[in-house]
């Protein structure tokens, strides 16, 4: 039984591959043997059997984990993160690693080294990104969970583009053990689910303490499912109207307009709050995402593994030309915009103003969540835009993740539900943002809400 | 802004081309930073990495135990170039 369904994922991958491009690797090997191993396995396991597709950025023990670089594109992961440790000794089976902008710097999947991820609903149209294949693994119906990761707002803006469920949890909530790192203040591991069920499943055997992340709290892990199908009368959403104006598509306005009118049908008290400093998250976090992002990156320099430069005389120019020669445009960009905002005579003017003003977005939410269950806002500004519309302008890419930023900066759990189609038949997604540990209460809202109103429709390219 | 040294601060040898693409579009996205400046934050503490409040006061220590790790040619395993247990770099002088 599960040979018969992990066969038909496998199978499903590679046919759809030609036309989405969601994978990089697929681990066909790899997956026939695990099921040998869990087949073994007497006790009950919360994800028997179940395939999973992770993102190229989480490490994932002798396969390649390229981070969607050329500067990685040998590497084989020596040792799996522990969100991967977790999901296989729950059971379950991974099926291979998914597309990514390069080093999850990106809004499209365009920035791959490996070419675009496509999406189902419009293969003329970018996933979005940066956990790009992810998103299109699930909505295409080759797995129902997979992996992803946020740093500001990777999972979320894929999953609306592509009309799935994704989580970012709170910071601290799953281990970054093995997940290579891009900003480690901002980054998480987060979760796509055909459904919030499916999400919930996962992240309740990936979260919680792990000694080997230090950021990693610990804080109890609830049981998400038991709580997944609560009644949501009562429970009080607030809308900040401000962030519904200047740049917001109005077909994406109307349907996340009609996303609160729904939640006030189930019961949910909608009231209007104020994010002020929500506005200035872009400018904080392409402050403090490319000042960590120039230094993590240092490490890839061609010594300890990866791809080196050929012909170089010395070690200094060694690093230069692999460097230059083995990461793509937009990380370059980011790294030395980084390197800039921390350079000898700006890092007051930048850097530290960046963590002022990042205090005050985080005040912003304890503020809100005094008062309310959770904040409701778009998750994208547009539906999935056409391939190439967008990458030779790189501000107006950044402005993608208007909505989702603020929630990383923070540090709070949000999610992206389905709420709707344009007229043109693209996905268009609702955010729900919750207070520090609240995946419980955005799970339960998301379940109810996607029970009550699905939206029934299919993408274009969907496995059978 | 002098893209040729940071570039050069970053180790990156990038190209006229890059130098006359990416100027401009820093100079953009610098500008569009700099908006912060309207803020007054004279009396804000900065908020230094992204721990909550649960997350700073977990307990991060634990006993001083060896365990295995790489065997010198596990740690080699992925090295574009290493030699007798030792990665191998081009001279440096």
């Amino acid at each position: 039984m599960i040979i018969e369904e992990i066969e038909r994922t496998l199978d499903n991958a590679e046919r759809l591959n030609g036309q989405l491009n969601s994978f990089l690797s697929i681990e066909r090997d790899h997956a026939l043997s695990r099921i040998e191993q869990v087949s073994k396995q007497t006790e009950a396991r919360p994800l028997f059997g179940t395939p999973i597709a992770i993102k190229d950025n989480i490490c994932t023990k002798g396969m390649r984990t390229s981070c969607g670089s050329r500067i990685l594109h040998n590497y084989k992961a020596q040792y799996d993160a522990t969100a991967v440790k977790r999901l296989n000794d729950a059971g379950a089976i991974v099926v291979g690693k998914t597309n990514m902008d390069e080093f999850a710097m990106g809004s499209s999947n365009e920035s791959s080294a490996f070419g675009a991820a496509k999406n189902p609903w419009d293969v003329e149209r970018v996933p979005g990104g940066s956990s790009g294949g992810s998103a299109v693994a699930v909505a295409s119906g080759v797995v129902r969970v997979s992996l992803g990761s946020e740093t500001g707002g990777s999972v979320r803006q894929p999953a609306s583009l592509c009309g799935i469920f994704g989580l970012k949890p709170t910071y601290g909530r799953i281990s970054r053990y093995g997940l290579v790192a891009f900003a480690s203040s901002l980054d998480n591991i987060g979760i796509f689910g055909l459904t919030s069920l499916d999400a919930a499943r996962v992240l309740f055997v990936i979260a919680g303490r792990d000694e080997l992340d230090s950021t990693s709290a610990d804080v109890p892990v609830p049981d998400y499912e038991a709580t997944i199908n609560d009644d949501i009368k009562g429970k009080t959403i607030g809308v900040p109207r401000e962030l519904f104006g200047e740049g917001l598509d109005d077909e994406v306005r109307n349907a996340v307009e009609n996303s609160i009118d729904n939640f006030r049908s189930l019961g949910a008290q909608i009231v209007d709050v104020e994010l002020p400093y929500a506005k200035y998250g872009i400018a904080v976090y392409y402050i403090i995402a490319t000042a960590e992002a120039s230094s993590n990156l240092a490490r890839f320099d061609g010594v300890r593994y990866g791809f080196r430069a050929e012909g170089s005389h010395s070690l200094r120019e060694m690093y230069m030309k692999t460097r230059e020669e083995g990461f793509g445009p937009e990380v370059k960009r980011r790294i030395m915009l980084g390197t800039y905002v921390l350079s000898s005579g700006y890092y007051d003017a930048y850097y530290s103003k960046a963590q002022k003003v990042r205090a005050l977005v985080k005040a912003d939410y304890q503020k809100v969540f005094a008062k309310c269950d959770a904040i409701l806002t778009p998750t994208s500004p547009s539906t999935a835009f056409k391939i190439g519309e967008k990458t030779e302008d790189p501000l107006a890419m950044y402005l993608n993740d208007i909505y989702t930023v603020s929630a990383n900066l923070a540090g709070v759990p949000a999610v992206s539900v389905p709420c709707g189609l344009s007229s043109d038949g693209l996905p268009i997604g609702t955010q729900l943002i919750g207070n520090f540990w609240s995946e419980g209460t955005l799970l339960n809202l998301a379940n109810v809400y996607e029970n009550q109103f699905p939206l029934g429709a299919k993408p274009f390219v969907f496995a059978e | 802004m002098d893209v040729r040294k940071i570039a050069n601060l970053a180790h990156l040898e990038i190209t006229d081309d890059e130098v006359a693409l990416y100027t401009p579009q820093m100079a953009d996205i610098v500008k569009y930073v700099e908006q912060l400046n309207e803020l007054d934050t004279d009396s804000v503490e900065p908020m230094l990495g992204g721990l909550t409040v649960e997350g700073a006061s977990t307990d991060t220590m634990r006993m001083d135990e060896p365990r295995g790790s790489f065997t010198p040619e596990e740690a080699l395993g992925e090295a574009p170039s290493g030699v007798a247990g030792h990665f191998q770099v081009p001279k440096v002088l």
